[in-house]
């Protein structure tokens, strides 16, 4: 194959696989909505004042519910492994790693994403995540590819080093888990406003056959924990290392610098506040979605509005 | 209450309690927890505007373009914002608040260590993590089993009331890595500053066929900390032979650079030999103590005037800063020994020039295949003689006239030479475009001590992972012998709240009754 073959057959991929994401989300829309009848699956509704009127086919919506939520898996799983097809051909397009410039990195960070999603799908049974994954993972590939498309070319001199593998992929590993953790604590708001405000009657709906929002904020927190020492290794130790090669100064308070600064006090802060009173649950679990937008605009802002030595975005 | 009666305490208030007061408000965790909240927001409005430390000609822009909002902007200390006050401020009350964390933690801990692990209360069963299990193994078969499956813990077990007790604690590095992840961002900060008093870093712009000698007049920009002596800088110099880019030539990409080079020969020292060096970009030089590095290029038109006598008065090659990535670059040149008044020319030059459908030339590719430079004329005094330090990049017309063109009266007199052309000014000066050099633009630099922040942060490191992948935990069994059968309660206490620690003490007895002769299980 040509290396013009190998850049079509890559972009292919990710619109295929930015299509494959979309259906993903519709299914875990679909779990979500064929859910909004059923009782919890473990309560025991022993109701004090006359019979309980129990939907007649809340058996089968349970089925259904299930068969859409296994559906969303397995597309997400089709659509991870398309956008591993594109990011590959891309780096043999380009004839080095896929992550150059914004686009590049969009592409190869949602790959991160859904890999650990997918992991931790099956290691600790967190599909009630996926449609928020699913849909970001679309917005961002889809915006990527209308937005900040490049087509498959040479690295700027700057980003020749190996360290553009070690600083990229950490912080692409980190933004993964950020971004698990960050749809999880937005179900732990959710269930924990559930929890606070719904009479026992009312408690129907897949929010309530989801974990209970202390197990929600502990898979919250066990993926912040996770990584959070990634980041630090990525933003303030491979970094620091590679401006002092590169640009004589290991922190110069550029743009980017200073946002990974704030995502890793924003993160720094949410830690500590899992372990003040008063702080604990809602207040952290908002803390961790404000980092989580320092990150964001670290990516989107920075990148495309603000500029400094690190936008290679366009 | 009245008002009296309420200032009453307060009056009793000494200085000492007041400082107690405020020290334990300071090192509390909620202040802590708003001092990086506060930290993380002041930090905010260096990424948004120019700041000098960074990039003092955007400073410079900003203040022109904003004279209204500009100079309040200024006295805020928002272009320098990582060195104001308020951001200094908040960081040393972080530290503070930090190293009165650490401090009686520190000690805590140190007791912690020499401590034995708490023993169990009476009833075990209360814990919500807690069972029963019975066995017909003897007491203490069940108390070997539990170490085992306890593994490296601290553990103590006592005969009390008949039954045999053990508790047990591990986890001790928890707090060991959370020290020290908290005691190294105090190195960090240390060091950084450390890097900072005593470092300098400048940037210089070397043409090729020049020499760059490592003395302050020849920096463009400079800057050092407040420790560091400016007229210690270490000797050495260096002369760029040769700077070699290439860009990609075609394809979508077209333009886009590949490799930049800057080759030469240095020496170390007053009259060290000469040795070659190369220096690309992520591959600097080291030198002296110090580090050559390769931030930027450009081009420099040598440029050469004669006065009408046919005397040489100006030779030499005159950098043109680049303004976008297809090198459209600005440039100033300035010729203080043209009489009878001074010459000053400000235009731009343009590596591969096209001329677009609405007649602007601009250029199409950063390498040099028709380059073209094009220059307006000022006449009269330079201003270079009043004392004032100037940049070489700005043309200071205050004093000067534009040459302006004979046909069009409302139109500058224009120069436009491709390489070798020379053109006659209207004061019968000839400026001629003898040939096209490249310039490389380096950045030097000393970090002395640039170890210890980068030690600190990876000592931080693995102590952060330690305090956050360790679970302290407190296990208490108490082993009772019942007739013919042994009552066993369990219960464990995590430092850390899980929800799963239900499953996990199943576990756990799981693998403590592993070696157990057979017995009901209830919880």
């Amino acid at each position: 194959m040509t290396l013009e073959q190998l850049g079509r057959l890559s972009n292919y991929s990710v619109v295929s696989a930015t299509i494959v994401l979309a259906l993903a989300f519709v299914a875990y829309a679909a779990q979500w909505g064929l859910a909004r009848n059923v009782a919890p699956a473990r309560r025991v509704a022993v109701p004090e004042r006359g019979p309980a009127e129990t939907p007649v086919d809340t058996g089968s919506d349970v089925d259904r519910s299930d068969t859409a939520g296994g559906i969303g898996f397995s597309l997400t799983v089709l659509a991870e492994l398309m956008l591993v097809i594109g990011v590959v051909t891309r780096g043999l397009a380009a004839e080095r790693v896929p992550w150059g410039n914004m686009y590049e990195f969009s592409c190869i960070a949602i790959m991160g994403a859904l890999a650990v999603y997918l992991l931790l799908v099956r290691l600790w049974d967190i599909d009630w995540i996926g449609a928020l994954v699913t849909v970001f993972a679309m917005i961002v590939l889809g915006a990527s590819m209308l937005f900040v498309y490049v087509p498959p070319g040479p690295l700027v001199p700057a980003l020749d080093s190996y360290w553009l593998v070690i600083h990229v992929v950490c912080a692409i590993l980190a933004g993964a888990a950020f971004l698990v953790g960050a749809a999880a604590s937005v179900l732990y708001l959710l269930k924990a406003r559930a929890e606070q405000n719904t009479p026992d009657a009312e408690r129907t709906g897949f929010l309530w056959r989801i974990p209970s929002s202390a197990v929600i904020d502990q898979v919250a927190y066990r993926v912040h924990a996770f990584a959070f020492p990634i980041w630090t290794f990525a933003a303030l130790i491979a970094g620091p290392i590679w401006a002092q090669a590169a640009w004589g100064r290991y922190w110069g308070w550029d743009a980017k610098e200073v946002w990974a600064f704030i995502t890793w006090v924003g993160y720094a802060a949410y830690l500590h506040a899992r372990a003040t009173a008063g702080w604990r649950g809602k207040a952290a679990a908002i803390l961790a979605l404000l980092a989580f937008s320092t990150f964001l605009f670290n990516y989107i802002g920075v990148n495309l509005f603000v500029g400094g030595l690190h936008s290679y975005a366009k | 209450m009245s008002a009296q009666k309420r200032n009453e305490p307060a009056s009793e208030l000494g200085w000492r309690e007041m400082a107690r007061w405020t020290w334990r408000q300071l090192t509390s965790m909620r202040t802590a927890l708003s001092l990086l909240l506060l930290l993380a927001i002041v930090a905010i409005p260096g990424s948004l505007l120019p700041q000098r430390g960074v990039d003092a000609r955007a400073v410079e822009a900003y203040l022109t373009d904003h004279p209204k909002a500009g100079p309040l902007l200024d006295r805020l200390g928002m272009f320098s914002v990582y060195t104001s006050p308020w951001f200094s401020g908040v960081y040393l009350l972080l530290m503070v608040s930090l190293i009165g964390c650490i401090v009686p933690r520190a000690l805590v801990y140190a007791r912690a260590l020499r401590a034995r692990p708490p023993r169990a209360p009476r009833n075990l069963l209360r814990f919500p993590a807690s069972t029963e299990i019975v066995t017909a193994s003897s007491p203490d078969d069940v108390i070997a089993a539990t170490r085992v499956a306890l593994g490296r813990a601290r553990i103590d077990v006592v005969e009390r009331d008949g039954a045999l007790e053990l508790s047990a604690e591990k986890g001790y590095l928890r707090e060991a890595g959370n020290l020290v992840f908290h005691i190294s961002i105090v190195v960090v900060l240390v060091g950084v500053a450390a890097t900072v008093l005593f470092g300098y870093r400048g940037a210089a712009i070397v043409s090729e066929g020049d020499r760059f000698s490592n003395v302050l007049t020849q920096y463009d920009e400079f800057g050092s900390g407040s420790l560091f002596d400016r007229d210690s800088l270490p000797p050495f110099s260096l002369k760029l032979d040769d700077f070699a880019a290439t860009y990609q030539p075609d394809g979508p990409q077209r333009g886009a650079p590949l490799s930049f080079k800057a080759t030469g020969t240095y020496s170390d020292g007053v009259d060290g030999p000469d040795r070659p060096f190369t220096i690309r970009v992520n591959h600097p030089l080291k030198v002296a103590g110090t580090s050559v590095f390769l931030v930027g290029q450009g081009y420099s038109p040598v440029i050469k005037v004669t006065d009408p006598d046919g005397e040489v008065v100006f030779d030499e090659p005159v950098p043109f800063l680049p303004a976008d990535p297809s090198y459209t670059s600005n440039g100033v040149v300035k010729v203080p020994e043209a009489k009878p008044e001074q010459l000053g020319f400000q235009g731009f030059f343009l590596p591969t020039f096209v001329t677009g459908s609405d007649g602007a030339t601009r250029s199409a590719f950063p390498a040099p295949l028709s380059p073209i430079l094009g220059l307006f004329v000022w006449h009269g005094d330079l201003g270079l003689d009043d004392g004032q330090p100037q940049s070489v990049y700005v043309l200071d017309k205050r004093k000067m006239t534009q040459y302006m063109d004979a046909d069009d009266p409302t139109k500058g007199f224009r120069v436009s030479l491709q390489p070798g052309e020379s053109q006659r000014l209207p004061d019968g000066h000839v400026i001629e475009f003898v040939g096209l050099k490249q310039f490389a633009r380096f950045q030097i630099a000393s970090t002395p001590g640039v170890q210890v922040p980068l030690i600190g942060i990876v000592l931080g490191l693995i102590g952060l992972i330690g305090s956050l992948s360790v679970k302290p935990r407190r296990t208490w069994v108490r082993v009772r012998r019942d007739g013919s059968r042994t009552v066993v309660h369990v219960a464990v206490l995590d430092r850390v709240p899980r929800v799963d620690l239900p499953a996990d003490l199943e576990r756990f007895v799981q693998r403590m009754q592993e070696p157990l002769d057979e017995g009901e299980v209830s919880s």
